[in-house]
């Protein structure tokens, strides 16, 4: 029971990572159509850009961590939402009009020139967090030790998710964007600048993933390059089992293939831990095609 | 509008050249670039096979590393454990992949694009973890399978680079010229029907689902036989060879490419050779490649050669039926 508790608490915290990026890939894809393949790689850059951050300025020791870390945090969310507003100006507003395949393969190109980027800039070997950064208490929760930055990062991804809910959900631009992901040119008549929302969109998505990233690094203490391959395709994995476009999907779809994920690796076989992942992907896309949210709509007719 | 075309008589000479040139250059290459023509003719037969999957009739796979790998490792496993010569051995290759395929695809056909491409993804990375995972104890885990033979043509052992260049490029000439003789069947025009509007073609009484499985399992075996090929060059293998990143290029070399034979050709000159050209920019070189493919795509999205449209042999209608029909299309 303890050990179950313990995984528990791992799984959501790496669910709730996951769920972060796939928010990314889920709302490109709602308002786009495209799989954008270099949102893996941004958040490796935000994992990058928080460590840099954190010690180039010299914060260690100067404020209290946690608000020297939100301070980072805010930063590395504004430079890599900047980043993936470059990213759809550069790579992919040229291929609006193009077929769907063109756009796919420039955002390859983009995740390779992204990872190659970040292994001339900060080199190819791990890249450990700072101890001063990462909150090392461990808490003792109904007797058991639980790192109190697990803690921290669920709590922040759903405080996140409920954030960009209720963005989405209630305010005019979030409005905006539901109608955008619907039907571009009906949006267009109805008023709305489609550039614009796209370009939003093409903030929000990045600048969740970066500082997704910051937090696998103050939660696992190791950064790589490579680690956005990995991250980024488990996240869409989970983008795709709530139902792609469908944004409360990418938060479950996120969260249970963090769940599946830990509590199969502890229970069943730790050697097909990533096999597991895409093996639920399968049969959920064999019985219901649409993932777990998403709603069925006619293709073309 | 008027298209133009080039004179039907100045098609057979250009291929020619084109094959003399083929043939003469590696008299005239560096060990170096030999063996840089092999992996670019094997990744040409690769992305050859994806095209009729991804070019022909339009379905997403980004897991065809994964066919390739099933292929080669049945050549490899049978190879050193029975002894059966590596090119007896093309047609289980192929079987087997095919059979992969067609157990895979089967019931994931129907699925929209997107989906399709997240399972093939799904389905490659199955596949590399169950080799690292040593399964039934054949695949020889991450280390892979060692002491692979080399293939005997007419009792000569192939070895050398140059000789596995004439092997592998023979190989790429016969898919071509295979390839183009399916796209002008009937099967060839289900698939272009299917890839242009699936629900129209369904109305035109294609069986949709059957012609894209054929497809998909035709292109599959076809990896599994260039996985034959592979294991013979390399003669050790390893999942380190078959991984989703491998699957990536092959699918950026067709859409790269446009989708004609020629075209995917070039496309994996390009995505296979570039890297190689920038070489000298040592460390920079994949920075350099995606920056060009992005730029690529930009300038070029619908690929470099995209295929023309089709031509019929019009020349049972009389002169004034042929230009009616001219000013229609």
């Amino acid at each position: 029971m303890d050990q179950f508790f313990q995984q528990l608490i791992n799984g959501l915290a790496v669910g709730g990572i996951y769920a972060l990026v796939a928010l990314g890939y889920t709302m490109v894809y709602g308002v786009l159509k495209l799989i954008n393949f270099a949102h893996g790689d941004l958040f490796t850059i935000g994992a990058y850009l928080g460590m840099t951050l954190f010690v180039g300025m010299g914060l260690a020791g100067k404020a209290p961590v946690l608000v020297s870390v939100l301070l980072v945090a805010l930063m590395v969310m504004g430079l890599v939402a900047l980043l993936g507003r470059l990213l759809e100006r550069a790579a992919y507003r040229p291929l609006r009009k193009a077929g769907r395949l063109s756009a796919v393969v420039s955002a390859l190109g983009a995740s390779i020139f992204f990872q190659n980027a970040v292994m001339l800039i900060w080199g190819g070997k791990y890249e450990v967090y700072p101890e001063t950064m990462r909150p090392s208490v461990i808490l003792s929760l109904f007797g058991m030790g639980v790192p109190l930055i697990r803690l921290i990062i669920i709590g922040v991804s759903v405080l996140l998710m409920l954030a960009l809910y209720w963005f989405i959900d209630r305010t005019r631009t979030g409005t905006a964007i539901r109608a955008v992901a619907i039907d571009q040119s009906a949006a267009r008549l109805m008023g709305i600048n489609v550039d614009r929302i796209i370009s939003l969109v093409f903030c929000i998505g990045p600048g969740l993933g970066g500082v997704a990233g910051m937090m696998v690094g103050l939660s696992y203490g190791q950064i790589d390059f490579n680690m956005g391959f990995s991250y980024g395709l488990k996240a869409f994995t989970a983008a795709v089992l709530g139902g792609i476009g469908n944004i409360p999907g990418a938060m479950l779809g996120g969260l249970l293939l963090g769940l599946i994920e830990t509590l199969g690796a502890a229970y069943l076989t730790i050697a097909w831990k990533d096999a597991l992942s895409f093996l639920v992907l399968i049969l959920i896309l064999i019985i219901r095609p649409t993932g777990i949210l998403g709603e069925r709509t006619a293709e073309k007719l | 509008m008027k298209r133009v075309r080039f004179p039907e008589g100045a098609k057979i000479p250009a291929v020619a050249v084109l094959i003399m040139i083929a043939a003469l250059l590696p008299q005239v290459l560096n060990q170096y670039w030999i063996a840089v023509c092999v992996s670019v003719g094997l990744g040409a037969l690769l992305s050859l096979s994806l095209n009729v999957i991804l070019g022909q009739a339009g379905i997403f796979n980004m897991g065809h590393a994964a066919f390739y790998a099933v292929g080669a490792y049945v050549t490899a496993v049978l190879n050193t454990r029975l002894q059966i010569p590596v090119l007896w051995l093309l047609p289980a290759a192929g079987a087997a992949a095919g059979l992969c395929a067609l157990l895979v695809a089967r019931p994931i056909i129907h699925l929209r694009g997107d989906y399709l491409l997240i399972v093939t993804i799904g389905i490659v990375e199955i596949v590399r973890i169950a080799l690292i995972n040593d399964v039934g104890g054949l695949t020889g885990g991450a280390n892979g399978i060692f002491g692979i033979a080399r293939p005997e043509i007419f009792g000569v052992r192939i070895r050398r680079d140059i000789q596995f260049y004439y092997l592998i490029w023979g190989a790429v000439g016969l898919t071509v010229l295979l390839f183009s003789r399916l796209n002008r069947s009937r099967v060839g025009r289900a698939l272009s029907c299917i890839k242009e509007d699936d629900i129209a073609a369904e109305g035109c009484g294609i069986d949709v689902a059957r012609c894209k499985l054929l497809a998909f399992v035709l292109g599959a075996s076809w990896a599994g036989m260039a996985g034959t090929l592979f294991a013979a060059r390399m003669t050790i293998i390893s999942p380190g060879s078959f991984t989703f990143w491998d699957s990536v290029l092959l699918f950026a070399a067709v859409i790269l490419g446009g989708g004609s034979q020629a075209g995917v050709i070039l496309g994996a000159f390009l995505v296979f050779g570039l890297p190689e050209i920038f070489r000298d920019f040592a460390s920079a070189r994949m920075l350099i490649f995606g920056l060009a493919l992005m730029v690529m795509m930009v300038i070029r999205p619908q690929g470099i050669l995209p295929p023309g449209s089709r031509r019929y042999d019009t020349g049972f209608l009389s002169r004034r039926e042929r230009a009616a029909g001219d000013g229609r299309t």
